[in-house]
């Protein structure tokens, strides 16, 4: 009978590396998620190269885009990026203030991000260039857009990441997410690289 | 013997049904296997031979399924031999692998062709002169304009026979589908573009025309009349057209642009200038917009 | 004052919006009066309690797959009143007659047959059938994310009550099943018809995509030890392969539906005629998700029959590595042929015939698998139960429908064979037998593992048979009217073409076809009350896979004891070696049941209602609930529960010594 039971120490062990294990399958879950993420945006890219012409007597990004404007929010999304990796590197180590510090910093910059991003397009929509006014600007608005929901989303985690590790620490589970949640917001920081270049940057110098 | 009646009983029955159905088809049009232009013929040869091909393997492929089915079921007394751990043999796969992989090698041969040699946009003869019709398909109806002639007219399509027709089209309504199967294939027509297609007819009569795409509720009539006549009955009936019939101002096109359904045939004279730019236009230009709305 | 406070609370929703003509009173009517039925039912029996706790809170994805199937047979139930009513229009309105209803409610029906065939039937049965199989096969305790399957599965009824509260509410789109603007653009489609089609889709299509994700992890992380990649059994591989396709396949259809709905909901232009949108870019997009929706429908109905074929001919699956190739080989294929649906769209020469070219490249894979099959029955030792007439009836009828598919993917002869009934008669012998046959062989293939006894093999008989003569006579006079130039949607037709006869004859088809359901539901009765003379104890068809090797039914945890794998079909190799596993029992660790999947598609449904009807506090309302469920959820950390070594064994225990004398 007792011999069908297998032993504490064994269990215990077997209980460790499905933990790991689980945690991995998380992180890899979500590296998937991620994917189809890219191929959600790869198509708005798609969308936007295939209307950025069709101005339709309304203005091109040449006439609207500022380019110095967008380097400002570009520089506070990669800065983000940055002390993401820092508040990461501050978790491993097991640093809670460190962490919640850099957190904090992150999200200032990322809403800060969005803050302009919304100023951008609270300009362009009073001056009548607004996604109604053609092709162009409805995927211009829903590109840039799209990327700036997720950003509002990661900043909504990383506000609730906050207050997950300020009330219980730097468990495992803390660890596995604020993992993830970097692995996002890197992300959303390269795809924003793509719309810097080809939305702004072409739009800007005609290319 | 019980058995064996019911079964021939069975294969009669099936037998009279497929030969009453021969019967009946025989009886009745067939616009697609019954070309009556060079375009729509090309197109039906090329059928036949593609069927032949893949006919070619399909056959033997159910030959083969019926046999193993046969000779392998578990209650069959003269049951083949029993290997169930015969599952891999380098040779068998490399030839079903090779199988289907030249006869679409040889279809894809064929198709590049094809699809070449019967480009809707390319003239079926170009040296000799076209007559060129301009398609506008609209809510719920077809309306073609005759540049040349300055004529216009709704819902059917007149030519003369052996002449090869360039078609421009477009759509000042949901996407459709312009087919006249006995003729030449399909080509879509859209709103603030221009699709082009040739065909050209081998006899005189009259041949159905349809959109073979939804677009919207009068769909079901946006049904056409292609008629090829004799050059001489086409001449005059140009000129009829051209004599007797109200002109096609920017006015009478708003009043005609109204959804309708199930529109009988009519006629117009003189086109206003340039309308059917003006069509595609609208749907490209700001400042076109109103014009023709 | 009171009406801008009525079209805050309300949107554009009135009372006009109520049914308002027989057909469509009589089909709300019913709809209503359904779920009514199944709550007074519920309440009189007293089973509230039971069904909360075994069935809605459930993580289990055997249950998941369960529902999955029933909600999948009551659509198709839906998707067959449809064809009832698609056929007779046809049959009947001809020439001076206009038929049973108008050319408007035709289309809507037109489009609901094909979205919910599609959409919750097809992918509904799929999913079903992979949330049931699939752990058991790798040799899983569970998915990967269980919490998240059953939003998966909750976002996917979602989707399904959205598209049928259309019946009673509004209308719904008459656009065709793919709504090809500019028709379902707001200037020709004003209604609320197709922001349904949208809603609707968008929320099950999420659901699909996050379903995606789960499998394609639960296969890569979750099987268990030994079993490398090259070991899987053959259905599970497929899953692989579909899964793939999802996961990158669906987000193009989320941002495709969503941009319509921008252009219809905030007047943007990514699709209208006019103002710098481009309709072909919709279609582009549209099937750059639709053909590998086809491959994802079909790959796992291939699995399936790779599965029966092996089982019931006793014998090993013949090509195992080509088989695998094979998958592989389409789903790279299939996401660079899409453009074979629109060939006639005026591209050039060389784009068309690139893609007609591709598009018969998949013929290939296709037809080495056929072959594979073939000799995985050659010296076998063929069991011929109904699963395998199921699958010969998929082997005639797939390749007719191949055939066609091979020739319509020649661009010249597509453009004379373009959205007429030849093209519908094409795609239906490809799905019905490509996925709703390899379903049937699968639900009856697998039905006793889940329920302890077989299916009634004779009624199984007789509806294969009803079912195969009406599926050819409905759909060979199809090819046939597209040879006639009949086109798809036709709601009228004049009476001079011919046509009626061959539309009557497809319509007897569908009688017979209704034969066949009836006669299954009555196969599912009938086994059902003799299941006592009809146990079947673990390993009813002498399987291969490791499924068979688990009690009858499974216990939620599905295996008391990883198994051990070393090569292919371990399973059937245990057998003959008659091994007995004699390892020591652990303890388990087990999804704790929530209810929170379900709360989550009730905030994607307000969300998709609101959109529809322009309720914006309610979307918010919607919005914050999936939000607020999402974060609440990630707080609790004490989502499962152990169950110890003592426990399981008992329960092992429990289910062996049952079936001792089976």
């Amino acid at each position: 009978m007792s011999e069908l039971i297998a032993d504490a120490k064994m269990v215990q062990l077997n209980k460790q590396i499905e933990r790991s294990e689980k945690s991995s399958t998380a992180v890899f879950g979500f590296w998937v998620y991620l994917m189809t993420d890219c191929v959600l945006f790869a198509s708005l890219f798609a969308v936007f190269s295939v209307l950025r012409n069709n101005t339709y007597g309304g203005p091109s990004g040449a006439q609207l885009f500022s380019l110095p404007y967008v380097l400002i929010e570009t520089l506070a999304l990669l800065s983000s990026s940055f002390t993401c990796g820092l508040a990461l590197l501050s978790a491993q180590r097991r640093h809670k203030k460190q962490t919640l510090l850099w957190l904090g910093v992150t999200f200032a910059l990322g809403l800060t991000f969005l803050g302009l991003e919304i100023t951008e397009f609270h300009k362009f929509v009073t001056m009548g260039d607004s996604w109604h006014r053609s092709g162009f600007l409805s995927s211009y608005f829903t590109l840039v857009g799209t990327h700036g929901a997720h950003i509002t989303i990661g900043l909504l985690w990383m506000a609730v990441m906050g207050v997950f590790i300020y009330k219980r620490g730097l468990g495992p589970l803390a660890l596995k997410r604020l993992r993830m949640l970097s692995l996002f917001w890197h992300f959303l920081d390269v795809v924003w690289i793509f719309i810097f270049t080809i939305v702004y940057l072409f739009g800007a110098l005609h290319v | 013997m019980n058995k064996a009646k019911k079964r021939l009983g069975l294969a009669i029955f099936i037998i009279a049904f497929l030969v009453a159905w021969g019967v009946y088809l025989s009886r009745v049009s067939i616009p697609v296997l019954q070309p009556k232009g060079p375009v729509a013929d090309k197109e039906f040869r090329l059928l036949l031979l593609i069927f032949g091909l893949l006919c070619a393997v399909a056959i033997p492929v159910f030959i083969l399924l019926a046999y193993t089915l046969w000779r392998y079921r578990e209650d069959n007394p003269r049951r083949g031999s029993y290997v169930p751990e015969w599952a891999h043999s380098r040779w068998l796969e490399g030839t079903w692998w090779a199988i289907p992989a030249i006869l679409i090698a040889i279809v894809s041969i064929i198709t590049w062709n094809a699809t070449y040699a019967l480009n809707p946009y390319k003239p079926l003869d170009p040296k000799r002169p076209a007559l060129t019709i301009q398609v506008v398909s609209m809510d719920w109806k077809w309306l073609f304009i005759y540049p040349k002639q300055h004529i216009a007219s709704v819902n059917l399509v007149e030519f003369p026979l052996h002449e090869q027709i360039h078609f421009y089209l477009t759509s000042d309504a949901p996407m459709n589908s312009f087919w006249v199967p006995q003729l030449a294939g399909q080509i879509y027509t859209m709103a603030g573009m221009q699709t082009q297609l040739y065909m050209a007819a081998d006899i005189t009569g009259n041949f159905v025309g349809r959109s073979a795409n939804i677009s919207g509720v009068g769909f079901a009539s946006m049904q056409f009349t292609a008629k090829s006549v004799s050059s001489r009955e086409f001449n005059s009936w140009v000129d009829k057209v051209r004599m007797y019939s109200p002109k096609l101002s920017i006015l009478a096109y708003r009043q005609l642009e109204r959804p309708s359904s199930y529109v009988p045939p009519h006629y117009y004279s003189y086109p206003a200038k340039n309308l059917f730019g003006l069509i595609i236009d609208k749907y490209m230009l700001p400042s076109a917009h109103g014009v023709v709305i | 004052m009171i009406s801008t406070f009525a079209s805050f609370l309300l949107g554009k929703l009135s009372l006009n919006q109520l049914p308002n003509n027989p057909i469509t009173a009589g089909g709300a009517i019913i709809l209503v009066l359904i779920p009514l039925a199944a709550v007074i039912f519920i309440s009189v029996t007293r089973r509230w309690k039971w069904l909360y706790r075994e069935w809605l809170t459930t993580q289990d994805p055997k249950k998941i797959g369960k529902m999955y199937i029933i909600v999948a047979v009551l659509m198709g139930l839906r998707g067959l009143s449809d064809v009832i009513l698609i056929r007779l229009q046809q049959a009947l309105s001809v020439g001076h007659a206009h038929g049973i209803i108008s050319a408007s409610m035709f289309q809507q029906v037109v489009s609901a047959h094909g979205t919910i065939m599609i959409f919750f039937v097809a992918m509904g049965l799929m999913f079903g059938v992979i949330n049931m199989i699939v752990p058991l096969q790798i040799g899983a305790r569970d998915v990967a994310f269980p919490f998240l399957n059953a939003t998966s599965f909750w976002l996917f009824v979602a989707g399904m009550v959205l598209i049928n509260v259309s019946l009673v509410i509004g209308d719904f789109a008459a656009t065709g099943w793919l709504a090809y603007p500019p028709l379902s653009e707001l200037k020709y489609s004003p209604t609320v018809g197709v922001d349904y089609w949208i809603w609707s889709l968008e929320i099950a299509g999420v659901g699909s995509l996050l379903a995606g994700v789960n499998f394609i992890v639960t296969i890569l992380k979750k099987r268990v030890k030994g079993m490398k990649m090259m070991l899987m059994p053959l259905f599970s591989w497929s899953v692989l392969g579909s899964m793939f396709l999802v996961v990158f396949a669906f987000p193009i259809l989320t941002v495709t539906l969503t941009l319509l709905a921008f252009d219809r909901t905030f007047g943007m232009h990514f699709f209208t005629a006019g103002h710098g949108g481009n309709m072909m870019m919709y279609v582009n997009l549209i099937w750059a998700w639709g053909h590998p929706e086809v491959y994802i429908l079909v790959l796992p109905a291939f699995g399936v029959y790779s599965e029966v074929v092996a089982t019931y001919a006793r014998k090993k699956l013949f090509g195992y590595t080509s088989m695998v190739w094979a998958i592989w080989a389409i789903v790279i294929l299939s996401f660079i042929v899409w453009l074979h649906h629109f060939f006639t769209m005026g591209a050039g020469s060389d784009v068309n015939a690139f893609f007609g070219i591709m598009t018969m490249i998949i013929a290939v894979p296709t037809g080495v698998k056929l072959f594979n099959w073939l000799f995985t029955l050659y010296r076998g030792k063929i069991n011929m139960k109904t699963p395998v007439l199921w699958f010969i009836a998929f082997v005639v009828v797939f390749t007719i429908g191949g055939m066609a598919g091979v020739i319509m993917a020649v661009p010249p002869l597509d453009f004379q064979l373009h959205n007429s009934l030849f093209l519908i008669a094409h795609f239906h012998m490809m799905i019905v037998s490509g996925v709703l046959f390899g379903y049937f062989a699968a639900i009856t293939y697998w039905f006793p593992k889940f329920f302890g006894f077989k299916l009634n093999e004779r009624l199984g008989r007789y509806a294969f048979w009803s079912w195969l003569i009406g599926f050819l006579l409905a759909f060979v006079p199809l090819y046939i009217l597209g040879f006639m130039g009949a086109t798809r949607r036709l709601d009228h037709y004049s009476a001079s073409l011919g046509w009626q006869p061959l539309f009557i004859a497809a319509g007897v088809g569908v009688v017979f076809i209704i034969c066949g359901v009836v006669l299954q539901f009555m196969q599912l009765g009938v086994s059902i009350w003799q299941r006592n003379s009809n146990r079947a104890g673990r390993d009813p068809w002498d399987g291969r896979t490791l499924e068979w090797s688990l009690p009858t039914p499974p216990p939620s945890f599905n295996f008391a004891r990883l198994p051990i794998v070393t090569k292919r079909d371990s399973f059937w190799y245990d057998k003959q070696a008659q091994f007995t596993d004699s390892r020591p029992y652990e303890p388990i660790t087990i999804p704790k049941n929530s209810p929170l999947s379900m709360v989550i598609a009730c905030g994607a449904f307000f969300l998709g209602f609101a959109f529809v009807w322009h309720i914006w506090w309610l979307a918010v309302v919607g919005l914050l609930v999936v939000i607020v469920t999402i974060i609440w959820r990630s707080m609790d950390e004490h989502t499962e529960y152990e169950l110890d070594a003592d426990e399981v064994m008992r329960i092992d225990r429990a289910l062996t010594p049952k079936e001792a004398g089976l």
